[in-house]
């Protein structure tokens, strides 16, 4: 049996989910001063953080920063070097096989086989998993229909395009109902669709209580989808908070979104020379200006209307982004 | 308690092997690198020891069915895992709850299972039509499940390589594969082999095999059949312990 996590909160709220033996843990995923070398480059370095039950967690980093590494030992995959891994309470080095029986996994280098059918990589799945038979049938036809899979059921998986084998990635993951779901870039490279239809299942999924630990490269999903976000970069945790704080970090980073009717040439020009603008953006046809004066910007920018007789077809402040807060995290650890 | 537990885990681990060989089968078998050097590099390897010899085919069923075994059955695992690692599929089946070593032994009953159907067509043409007889038919039967078992062992072991491209897998195994062929009596009686021969011989796998099963038709053996049982059961341990060994450091090295 797994040993049980020494700090374990089990004073659970009520309805709160409980894990495959009955023990009601509010925590779902604990690292303790995790640590992993390959040769004698530390990939990663010392970390520790907890996912709640139920919370999805987003993981970011530039590449090579620690994602992917951080992942597969949180999943058995990697032996980490150092460091102690609770799963729903149980810990990894113990039983890494029933550890595994609660979670879900789509590893961000994983793909179906091509040469089953969509309904023979959904019945091999649930069969590793010990589904029972007539569950993992229940379970499967469940899963093809919310994945709009059931028309192609029978055909072989080579003939899916990539945002379907996507789709059949996440159903085959999902077959043994787990408690955690770890997804290493689920929506890379997909199309519009089926990116919307995947993030629509993970809000789905935290609903029904489902803890998520997510890695993206997109940050605006991060922003959307995620209750807390941990930044990793060189193996450290550089932040770990809820997207809303992590943007008040950084102060005075606001900016300006405009946009005007006709195009002018010297209008980007005349935008970078506003004196209190530290940088100008040509976004398509609009242009965002960081300041630390949003209601300077904007009285130039509409002296600038008037003076060139443009209409101005969009105007908005914004806020840090989520993106601003990463790369100056990201900046801060490298100086 | 702790008993129990454990004695449940490995149901679990053998039930998932199962599983996997299950898959294998449906995905590897009809593979052409499998066909062909499972089946055919073997089919001209005998014809091209045959043509032209004065040599009567029901003397050589022994030699073609532990050839046949020895093809076969360790033609499966140098494919499973570079073919996998392309095909992105290895890290989900990693993580999927089953232990290494289970997952290993998975992928060499696909082999085993392999090789002792295909190897049924040599025994049963060389029974029915070139009338060889059984003497030992249970010597048989335990030889070519030992040997088989011992050989998928083999094709896993050669599979450790990390690497994505099967060919050189393949390449790799037919190095080691071919080789054998003529340092262990397969055609030729280990008593009628040169002094070199005689030498080098029980380094080879194939050689217990290939005396049991010539034991099975004709009645004679050069070593004696506990020797021949302990030495294939021996290897066969070799095989699928380094296996499990260079899997793991593999994994351990994040590949």
């Amino acid at each position: 049996m797994g040993k049980k996590c020494p700090k374990e909160n089990v004073n659970i709220q009520k309805g709160s989910k409980t894990n495959h033996r009955n023990a009601p843990l509010s925590i779902a995923i604990r690292a303790v001063d995790l640590t992993k070398y390959y040769g004698k480059l530390r990939a990663v370095d010392h970390i520790s953080f907890e996912v709640k039950r139920g919370e999805i967690f987003g993981f970011l980093g530039p590449n090579g920063a620690g994602k992917s590494t951080t992942i597969r030992m949180l999943t058995g995959i990697l032996k980490p070097d150092g460091g102690e891994i609770y799963l729903s309470g149980i810990n990894l080095k113990d039983d890494l096989i029933e550890a595994r029986r609660v979670m879900g996994i789509v590893p961000e280098t994983c793909n179906v086989y091509v040469d089953l059918s969509v309904w023979e990589n959904l019945m091999l799945m649930g069969k590793l998993y010990g589904v029972p038979k007539t569950k993992r049938k229940v379970r499967a036809r469940e899963l093809l229909e919310r994945f709009s899979l059931h028309q192609r059921k029978d055909e072989k998986a080579r003939k899916l395009s990539k945002g379907l084998k996507q789709r059949l990635i996440l159903a085959m993951c999902l077959i043994h109902n787990p408690d955690i779901l770890f997804l290493d870039e689920p929506t890379s490279g997909l199309d519009v669709q089926s990116s919307r239809l995947i993030r629509g299942i993970i809000k789905e999924l935290k609903q029904k209580g489902v803890t998520v630990f997510l890695t993206t490269h997109n940050i605006e999903e991060a922003n959307l989808m995620c209750d807390r976000i941990a930044i990793i970069n060189k193996g450290k945790l550089a932040a770990i908070d809820t997207p809303q704080r992590l943007k008040g970090v950084i102060q005075g980073s606001q900016s300006v979104e405009v946009a005007f009717d006709r195009s002018k040439p010297d209008e980007l020009r005349w935008l970078k020379d506003i004196p209190c603008v530290s940088r100008v953006e040509k976004l398509g046809n609009k242009f965002r200006l960081y300041t630390d004066d949003p209601d300077k910007v904007i009285c130039e920018i509409v002296k600038y209307r008037e003076l060139k007789s443009q209409r101005l077809t969009l105007l908005n402040t914004l806020g840090p982004s989520l993106e601003d807060v990463f790369l100056e995290l990201i900046r801060e650890e490298a100086e | 308690m702790k008993a129990t537990s454990h004695f449940k885990n490995i149901a679990w681990n053998l039930r998932c092997s199962l599983i996997i060989a299950e898959k294998d089968a449906k995905i590897y078998y009809l593979k052409p690198p499998v066909l062909i050097f499972g089946l055919l590099f073997p089919l001209f390897l005998f014809l091209a020891f045959v043509l032209g010899r004065e040599i009567s085919f029901r003397m050589l069923v022994p030699g073609l069915l532990t050839m046949s075994l020895f093809f076969t059955s360790s033609s499966i695992g140098p494919i499973i895992y570079p073919w996998e690692r392309n095909a992105r599929t290895y890290e989900r089946l990693i993580s999927t709850p089953i232990s290494l070593p289970f997952l290993l032994l998975g992928d060499a009953l696909a082999g085993f299972c392999y090789g002792v159907f295909i190897s049924l067509v040599p025994l049963i043409l060389g029974v029915v039509l070139f009338k060889a007889a059984i003497i030992h038919p249970l010597v048989l039967t335990l030889a070519m499940i030992l040997a088989s078992f011992c050989f998928a062992f083999l094709g896993i072991l050669l599979s450790s390589p990390v690497t994505e491209t099967p060919s050189q897998i393949m390449m790799l195994s037919a190095m080691v594969r071919f080789p054998l062929i003529f340092i262990s009596g397969v055609f030729l009686p280990l008593d009628k082999m040169p002094v070199w021969g005689k030498i080098i011989a029980p380094l080879s796998p194939l050689t217990y095999a290939a005396d049991l099963i010539r034991y099975s038709f004709q009645g004679q053996s050069y070593y004696s059949l506990v020797l021949d049982f302990s030495l294939l059961g021996l290897f066969s341990l070799i095989f699928l312990i380094s296996a499990i060994a260079f899997h793991a450091q593999s994994l351990k090295r994040g590949i």
